[in-house]
């Protein structure tokens, strides 16, 4: 099973968060919803490796098929690709 | 006090950078975020993959996003920054222009072979067109000449489409 991480925070909707533990934008994401105090779960891609990482990028891939990070998915409907506040915030609303 | 694998990798970095005709993110806390992510890639790859994008791990299949990576020139003249934003214009040191987070434009899987041959010399069909420095002849084949010359240092203006 790939490794999904938990941070507690008002339970705004189910967001998940695609990202890379070396990528910037990834982090800059992640500080927005640690500072916005956002439920939220996430994985790092890079830190996965053969079948889990395969089965995680084929889910990205229904979402965002450029597999580029960062990816939200907000409420297993939405999504928002790479560090763009104001579209989490829209889709928040 | 030895300095880290992370401090030389950054000066290295701003020294190569400066002496092509590029520029490093002047957000040291930024910038040095990346260079952080670029020495843990050397390390668990053997290369510099870049710090924003999924490396497989296996080189031959990276080798485009190795950094400096292949997109770096046209997301500069596009967007004023590479995809991670560790190399940005002018534009932005100067503050004109506000860095942010820019499409992808790694093509994606199945999809990285483009062989558009619209450029020809003597019947050949190339890929690219070839620009040349007026000032000392520098050639390149790449979408659009480098902002600065890497051998000479004058302005993307000085070239002239030679093929």
């Amino acid at each position: 099973m790939a490794e999904i991480k938990k941070v507690p925070g008002d339970e705004k909707g189910e967001l998940f968060l695609f990202a890379l533990s070396t990528c910037i934008w990834c982090r800059k994401t992640k500080a927005f919803l640690d500072e916005k105090n956002l439920a939220y779960s996430y994985v790092f891609m890079d830190e996965l490796d053969g079948k889990d990482r395969e089965e995680m990028r084929a889910k990205l891939k229904d979402w965002n098929p450029d597999c580029s990070y960062p990816t939200l998915v907000i409420n297993n409907s939405k999504c928002v690709v790479g560090f763009d506040t104001d579209a989490i915030l829209k889709e928040l609303k | 006090m030895p300095k880290t694998a992370e401090e030389n990798l950054f000066e290295k970095l701003k020294t190569d950078a400066a002496r092509g005709g590029y520029n490093l993110n002047p957000d040291d806390e930024f910038t040095m975020a990346l260079v952080e992510g670029l020495v843990k890639n050397e390390s668990r790859y053997g290369y510099q993959a870049c710090p924003c994008r999924l490396a497989s791990g296996n080189r031959a299949e990276d080798l485009d996003i190795i950094c400096p990576c292949d997109y770096r020139d046209p997301d500069l003249d596009q967007y004023d920054a590479c995809f991670c934003g560790l190399y940005v214009s002018p534009k932005i040191i100067k503050g004109e222009k506000k860095l942010k987070s820019i499409p992808d434009r790694r093509p994606a899987d199945n999809a990285k072979d483009s062989s558009s041959a619209d450029f020809t010399t003597d019947g050949k069909k190339l890929p690219y067109p070839v620009w040349r420095c007026k000032v000392c002849g520098y050639l390149c084949a790449r979408d659009e000449p480098p902002a600065t010359c890497p051998i000479c240092k004058v302005d993307k203006d000085r070239f002239e489409r030679f093929i």
